[in-house]
């Protein structure tokens, strides 16, 4: 599985782009996978305050849901409506146009860098 | 991201190290297969895209490894009479080279598996169980054989199963085995070759589809696993997990052991009490029991829901009186449909709200959701 080296990363397989005080969400190719066809996607809605660690959104596959969280703490600034209307783009292109959404930063960010992560995931 | 919901989405890497394996392991892994932990055994639970692999089955053929689930033969002059005795169905009408959907329940008429058993001889029976009961089945048909004059072995180990399921599979099918497939009936059994290897053949399965199913040594496996794989290359023929196994049967209102059914339920509530036959000679094990439920109606009965939103109620997820928003049954299957478009649920709820048409609600992780109460089948395949 893919684990690009320009991203920061979590525990709960979500990518971070950081640029400047605006962080850019989504999940992991080694996620996708685990989840399977990805058919219902519910984000964070423009202006809405998020705390790291805490619930956002919800992801939807034929087998399961998984609750999304927050990677950071900010407000959210725009989602991927393309996502929504095809969330089939988590499975084809994660960390591409499958992304999420993009917040602006309150605060410092703590993740993984992609050693770390890749090492979470087996390396896998 | 963290999976939230019972159908964990995850492969587990804390996964029980000392699952099984089926002789078709190293050829998934060269597909690339994901693989799930599945009652003791690791098996693929998709190739690629589970959506794909559930459209190819619905339109042309998929190929399926189902190594895990349980043998059990019966011989002797009594094999028939047991198997009376031992099943709420009457397997001594079955003819040879038929098989049965029938189901084992214990004295209060709770039911330990649902099985097919398929008369391979006048005195020569074979019950296929589901994997995470194939042994309990096993003990309880020793215990249940042991005053006729009959056989019980758990042949598990000495068989493979592989199924070629979809519109197509009749076709490609022909083309491995010398045998004339489309003499063979729906629920028929033939002992064949496929590619010069002994196997049994049988047209059943578990979506809704035609389908055929293998019967072969372990040793064979995967050559016939190559062989069917090239015959199903110009049918279209996919590689197929058991996601795609889960939303073809629910698609076809089939029931899971484990899901639908269970020691606390009985054929009647399942809406399935026509497996269940009275009349025999040496009665059956559960009997008064199950007469007992089927003069009563019972309390809850399996139904059909279909989501009107876009979120699919989940197994475990609460079935609510829309009027007032009390808990009134459980959903035990439920995904969105890839044939249909839309969520789809299988939910046990009071007879009085078991009505086709009945508006009720699904609480969806703290949303009450709207559905409706549907037909079964969801999906019913075209002649």
């Amino acid at each position: 599985m893919p684990v690009p080296a320009n991203l920061r990363y979590t525990a709960e397989h979500e990518w971070v782009d950081l640029s400047g005080d605006t962080a850019t969400v989504g999940i992991t190719a080694y996620a996708a996978d685990a989840l399977g066809d990805v058919v219902y996607l519910e984000l964070p809605a423009v202006g809405s305050v998020i705390a790291a660690g805490t619930g956002c959104g919800e992801i939807e596959s034929t087998k399961s849901v998984s609750e999304l969280f927050a990677p950071v703490d900010g407000e959210v600034v725009e989602f991927n409506q393309q996502a929504v209307d095809d969330p089939g783009l988590l499975n084809t292109d994660p960390f591409g146009a499958g992304w999420l959404f993009r917040v602006r930063l309150t605060g410092p960010a703590d993740l993984l860098g992609a050693d770390e992560y890749a090492a979470l995931t087996g390396g896998a | 991201m963290s999976p939230s919901s019972p159908a964990r989405g995850f492969a587990d890497p804390d996964a029980p190290r000392n699952a099984r394996t089926t002789p078709l392991h190293e050829t998934h892994r060269r597909l690339g297969a994901t693989f799930t932990d599945f009652s003791g055994w690791t098996m693929p639970v998709r190739y690629g895209s589970e959506i794909s692999e559930h459209h190819a089955v619905r339109t042309t053929a998929g190929l399926f490894d189902l190594c895990h689930m349980g043998e059990i033969e019966l011989t002797g002059p009594e094999a028939a009479r047991a198997l009376d005795h031992a099943l709420v169905g009457r397997p001594s009408r079955i003819a040879v080279g038929r098989a049965r959907y029938t189901m084992i329940c214990d004295e209060s008429g709770g039911i330990l598996d649902d099985l097919v058993v398929y008369r391979l001889a006048e005195q020569h029976f074979l019950v296929v169980a589901n994997a995470g009961n194939a042994e309990v089945v096993a003990a309880e048909l020793g215990t249940r054989a042991r005053r006729f004059d009959a056989v019980v072995a758990d042949t598990s180990a000495r068989w493979s199963l592989l199924a070629v399921q979809g519109p197509r599979s009749a076709a490609i099918v022909a083309e491995v085995v010398p045998l004339d497939v489309t003499g063979l009936k729906y629920y028929g059994i033939d002992a064949t070759t496929l590619s010069g290897r002994d196997v049994l053949i049988a047209r059943t399965g578990y979506t809704g589809e035609d389908g055929f199913e293998v019967y072969c040594a372990p040793e064979d496996a995967a050559a016939i696993w190559k062989s069917l794989a090239e015959a199903g290359d110009r049918h279209d023929l996919v590689p197929a997990g058991l996601a795609c196994r889960d939303t073809l049967r629910l698609e076809a209102g089939m029931p899971l052991y484990g899901q639908e059914l269970d020691r606390t339920r009985t054929p009647f509530d399942a809406g399935l009490g026509r497996v269940v036959v009275f009349d025999k000679d040496d009665g059956f094990v559960g009997a008064a029991a199950l007469a007992a439920r089927r003069d009563r109606a019972p309390e809850q009965i399996l139904v059909g829901l279909r989501a009107a939103g876009r979120r699919a109620p989940r197994a475990g997820y609460d079935v609510l009186d829309p009027a007032s928003g009390r808990p009134v049954g459980r959903v035990t299957s439920g995904a969105p449909s890839p044939t249909l478009g839309h969520p789809i649920a299988l939910a046990y709820v009071p007879a009085e709200l078991a009505e086709p048409g009945t508006p009720l609600a699904v609480d969806i992780r703290g949303t009450s959701a709207a559905v409706e109460v549907v037909t079964l089948p969801f999906y019913r395949r075209g002649t």
